[in-house]
Formats: C-alpha cells, sequence, structure tokens
C-alpha cells in the first residue's frame, strides 16, 4: 500500500477537516485496484494511514461486496440476475457462461483466466441483459456476444 | 405525448457530457445569477415555492427538507447527492450522469450556496463506472473553469465537491446509510431522529437530495418557482425521468410531466409489450412499489396523487412491465433473493425475515410448498412492518403483498401441484437470442 501514499494525500484536499474517516472507502478500492485484492497488510497499513480503527476497516470489507480479500481471475465477468435482467434472458446467460467456463458463480476458471458471479440489478434494466466485466458493462448481451466476448478475453 | 420537459431537452451526442456543449447550452448562467444577483434564503424561497417533490422514492418535498437548515448558526453543513441508484428497474439517475454531469454539479453549487454547505459530495453507486468518470471529468472541468474551490466567481462562496463511490450495498442509498458510508464504515441505516437536516454527515445538518431532484434546481432558479409550479400537476409539480425495462418494446428512460396518461405512455411512446404481447401488470417505480393490472393503470395518470390512489406509487420513476404469461410466483423469488441479499442484518426482523421469506418462496418454486406458506409470507411482511431502523424490510412486504393480492390463485396452483401454472416463465420469448 506505502506506494499509493501519495495519491491518498493528494485525495485528502478536498475533504473537510475532521473527515479522515471518509478515506477507508475510496483507499480500499484504490489499493484493491492496485493488488487485485485487500491483503491483511493493506489494512494494518491503512488503519495506520488514515488513522481509523482496524475493525472499521474489517467491517467495510466484510458489508460491501465489491470488495475482495483474495486474488480472482484476470476476468470477472458478473452476470446480473435480478428481475429486469431475469425477465430478458438472465438465466440462460448464467447457465451459458457456467457451460463454456466449465465453473459455477463464484468460482474461478483452472488457468485463473475467468473468474465466474452473479450480481444483484447493475442499474442498467434498459439494455438487459447485463454483464460486467471487471469496471465495464457489456449490455443487451446474446450467446452470440457472449462467445464472441469470451474469444476476445482470451486473447 | 410525453409532455413537456425540463432535464431532456438536447439531442445526446459524442459532446454533450461536456462542459464547451453545456456553456453553449446556457449552463452556468443560472449559478452565476444566483451567486450576484440572489441571497441564499432567496433561492430556497423558490425552491418552496416550486413545491418540488424528492425523486429517490420517498416523494419528500425538497424545499421542506432545505428549510430545516439554519443558516449562520455557527456551524458546517452538508449537501451529499444520492447517486446510489440501486433500486432494481432504476436506471434514470445514471441518465443525467452520463449525459448533463454538469446540469447536476451547477445544481448543487447552487445548493451548497443556497444552505450555506462548504463541503458537498455526490455519493455513487460502486458498479456505476461510466458514470462515475463522466462526472468526475465533470468535476474537473468545473474546478479548472473556478466554478468550484476558493471564492467562487470572486465572490466570499467556496465550494469543494468530492465524488464518493460506494462499493456494492443496496442499503447505502438510503440517506442515514449513505451518510455513514461516506464516513467510511459499514453502510448501516440510523434511527431518527435527530434527522439527518439535524445531525447528519459528521453529526453536521446534511442536505441528501436524489441526483433527479437536486437537477431540478437550476431550472427552478433560473424560470422561478411559480413558474416551475406549472409544469405537470398541482400537487405533483414537474417531470418524472421514468426508466422502463422488462418485457417492453421500447425501454429506456424517458422524461414524462406530471400528470400524462399512463397507459398511453406505456403502450404508444414505449411501443407496448415486447413482440406484440398483452400486458399483466407493472412495477410502476421500483420492485418495491406495488404492481398494478393492466386493467388498473387504464385510468391513472402519471403522478403520485393518481398512483397513490391506485394502491401503488411514483417511487423511484422504475418501471417494470410485465407480459401476460409470467410466473408471479418466479417473480416474487426474484425479489425476496434480492432483499434476502441486501439486508444490512442490523434489525432483527429484517435480518431474519427476509431469509425466512426467501427460503419459503424457494421452498414453493422447488415444489415443496405448503398450503400455509402464503398466509406465512404475508405475516411475514406485516410482522415487518414498521419494526425496523429503515423501511427495507417493509419494502419488501409491500413488494410480496402487492403480488399475492393479485396473484394469489397462481401461488395456491403452484403450491397444490408442484408447478407453475405457467411453466415458471419470467422471459416472453424463449430464451436468450442466439
Amino acid at each position: 500500500m506505502k506506494h499509493l501514499i501519495a495519491e491518498f494525500d493528494a485525495m485528502r484536499k478536498r475533504y473537510p477537516a475532521g473527515a479522515e474517516s471518509s478515506l477507508v472507502l475510496p483507499c480500499l478500492r484504490r489499493i484493491q485496484e492496485d493488488r487485485g485484492f485487500v491483503a491483511d497488510s493493506d489494512i494494518a497499513e491503512l488503519a495506520a494511514y488514515i488513522p481509523v480503527a482496524r475493525i472499521q476497516i474489517e467491517e467495510v470489507l466484510s458489508h460491501y461486496t465489491q470488495f475482495r480479500r483474495a486474488p480472482i481471475g484476470r476476468w470477472h465477468l458478473q452476470a446480473c440476475r435480478n428481475l429486469s435482467c431475469s425477465m430478458r434472458g438472465a438465466e440462460g446467460v448464467i447457465e451459458h457462461l457456467e457451460r463454456k467456463l466449465g465453473v459455477a458463480p463464484g468460482q474461478t476458471t483452472a488457468d485463473g483466466h475467468f473468474t465466474l458471479g452473479t450480481v444483484e440489478c447493475l442499474g442498467s434494466c434498459g439494455t438487459a441483459p447485463v454483464v460486467m466485466v471487471n469496471e465495464a458493462y457489456h449490455e443487451n448481451m446474446t450467446l452470440a456476444k457472449l462467445d464472441a466476448l469470451i474469444e476476445e478475453l482470451k486473447k | 405525448m410525453t409532455g413537456r420537459k425540463l432535464i431532456m431537452t438536447f439531442p445526446v451526442t459524442a459532446t454533450s457530457h461536456l462542459l464547451a456543449d453545456y456553456r453553449a447550452r446556457g449552463g452556468y448562467a443560472t449559478l452565476e445569477k444566483a451567486l450576484r444577483e440572489m441571497l441564499p434564503e432567496q433561492i430556497t424561497k423558490e425552491v418552496v415555492a416550486s413545491g418540488i417533490l424528492g425523486h429517490g422514492g420517498a416523494a419528500f418535498p425538497a424545499g421542506r427538507k432545505w428549510g430545516v437548515i439554519k443558516l449562520n448558526d455557527g456551524q458546517p453543513h452538508f449537501l451529499c447527492a444520492n447517486a446510489d441508484e440501486g433500486e432494481p428497474g432504476t436506471f434514470k439517475d445514471r441518465w443525467i450522469l452520463e449525459n448533463a454531469p454538469h446540469l447536476l454539479l451547477e445544481s448543487m453549487l447552487i445548493t451548497a450556496y443556497a444552505l450555506q454547505v462548504r463541503n458537498a459530495f455526490v455519493y455513487i453507486r460502486g458498479e456505476f463506472d461510466l458514470p462515475y468518470r463522466r462526472l468526475a471529468a465533470a468535476v474537473e472541468e468545473a474546478y479548472a473553469a473556478g466554478w468550484f474551490g476558493q471564492g467562487i466567481l470572486g465572490t466570499d462562496f467556496s465550494c469543494d465537491i468530492v465524488v464518493y463511490r460506494g462499493a456494492g450495498s443496496y442499503v447505502c442509498g438510503e440517506a442515514s446509510a449513505l451518510i455513514t458510508s461516506i464516513e467510511g464504515k459499514k453502510g448501516y441505516p440510523r434511527n431518527r431522529p435527530p434527522r439527518l437536516t439535524v445531525r447528519g454527515l459528521y453529526q453536521r445538518p446534511t442536505v441528501i437530495n436524489n441526483v433527479e431532484t437536486l437537477s431540478n434546481v437550476a431550472t427552478i432558479v433560473a424560470q422561478g418557482g411559480e413558474a416551475f409550479r406549472k409544469i405537470g400537476t398541482a400537487k405533483s409539480p414537474g417531470t418524472q425521468l421514468v426508466s422502463i425495462s422488462g418485457h417492453v418494446e421500447r425501454p429506456g428512460v424517458y422524461e414524462l410531466e406530471y400528470g400524462s396518461p399512463l397507459a398511453k405512455f406505456i403502450y404508444e411512446d414505449c411501443g407496448g409489450v415486447l413482440g406484440g404481447g398483452k400486458l399483466k401488470c407493472i412495477v410502476p417505480g421500483g420492485i418495491s412499489t406495488k404492481v398494478l393490472t393492466a386493467a388498473e393503470i387504464e385510468t391513472v395518470t402519471y403522478d403520485h396523487a393518481s398512483l397513490t390512489a391506485a394502491g401503488s406509487g411514483v417511487g423511484s420513476g422504475g418501471m417494470v412491465v410485465i407480459a401476460e404469461g409470467t410466473c408471479m410466483v418466479r417473480l416474487l423469488q426474484i425479489l425476496l433473493r434480492f432483499y434476502h441479499h441486501e439486508s444490512c442484518g442490523q434489525c432483527t426482523p429484517c435480518r431474519e425475515g427476509m431469509g425466512w421469506m426467501h427460503r419459503i418462496i424457494d421452498r414453493i418454486v422447488a415444489g415443496e410448498g405448503r398450503p400455509e406458506d402464503i398466509d406465512q409470507l404475508l405475516r411475514i411482511s406485516k410482522a415487518n412492518d414498521g419494526t425496523t431502523i429503515c423501511g427495507m424490510g417493509d419494502a419488501a412486504g409491500y413488494a410480496t403483498i402487492g403480488i399475492i393480492a393479485k396473484y394469489r390463485d397462481e401461488f395456491e396452483y403452484f403450491i397444490e401441484h408442484k408447478r407453475s401454472r405457467l411453466g415458471g416463465r419470467i422471459e416472453v420469448a424463449a430464451g436468450v437470442p442466439a
């Protein structure tokens, strides 16, 4: 985490005085972007840097679904399965991904290339079904588009 | 006809979200007018006069919320735009964040000036990547142009803004959970009183408004509250961005003047049911609002009074169209799985109740339902109502009660025959197009 401290210092400038605790979420996000997950050493170092109690960071990590404590595959495919996506074929999308990748949601392929997941409502219901690949939304998915996407990501 | 427009007033192009285009549309002129010619109290007066209601779901009058803030009370005030758009079926704020970020920022600056706010926040859900990048870029453009920072436009008004990203938590869209999250903690809602306008972010008076609500402020101040009030209906002034999805021919975001005929909007503007099917029912405003059947919406106009009289609400503007032939048991299963997943676990009735309801509906769908299960779902829904800190458990109950009240026969059939009368269908067409 230590190489990110200059960035964190810059980020502080637009926060009000006394709002140090607010830095927990943005710092964790940046750490995760950098490392791929949040390690034990990151928690200790962040707690000392802000400073906040370690338990606050642990609670945040367990409350928010986007934070990870362990590495995942290079490409994180998260298929939305909420109402509007289900009504436009999300169940078929998830089945197809399971078959194609040979893993169930929550699992990573043996080559470490893909992690499959499901997610509840990405706020993109008008372009359902939606699959989020790392940060990017892939909208109006069809099985053909899924196949093309996976081939592209394998490269 | 969807009526007059206040937000979607320009064609979306590759550059329409940028500062130069916004300036060419007259952007930031209202901020100048406000800072140079108006007192903070006058701005609040216009917002009160506009009668604008909150567009996030609760429809609380924004002017009344602002009115609680005491100017010159010797303490810092905070402003937060709620961009944690997560109510399933809702994707309207995303339209503003992606296409009109400066409209939000200018409105927030005017609001900050009116409420003596030195530090403002936009709380945006963590999954929104493009909306975040568009908004963050707009913030940098606005700082570079001198709209944020110290001594804005040479006045003694200063304001900083932070775009704060959530990290995957539905409950953080609830205002008190939202500020708890901005404080860098797990998103637990807080008990009221004290109201957040009395003691909010970091225990200071805080106004939290939905993105769309705030985005109307520049228009209200430019045109005057009375002029704004002439749009829409007497009790629902203005317009609503409606995001429509599900079994509908033309899904998307539409701006609808309050008071517009609802059926006409669905059948004509949105092209009716996907593939020419028949309408079964709609979720009018996010899954937490009660479903309305095709027959029920015939005479409804799109405004708070009419939708409330019909037994539902405007909610978050997230409309879901459900075609004839859709299995309502499976549909409720999807909703209850969601609520169970999102319960933050702070209050016992919601933490336990969501799990019970989810397990009961899973049991029914697995063909192992018991005759008493339907009443059990209703009992838990009613027992949850009003017993928790936030409204999430209540909302799950409303959705459940709404669906069972109108489609109880489907649940009875499922339990008796151990299968769906409608083949468990949730899609209209057979599967995703290959």
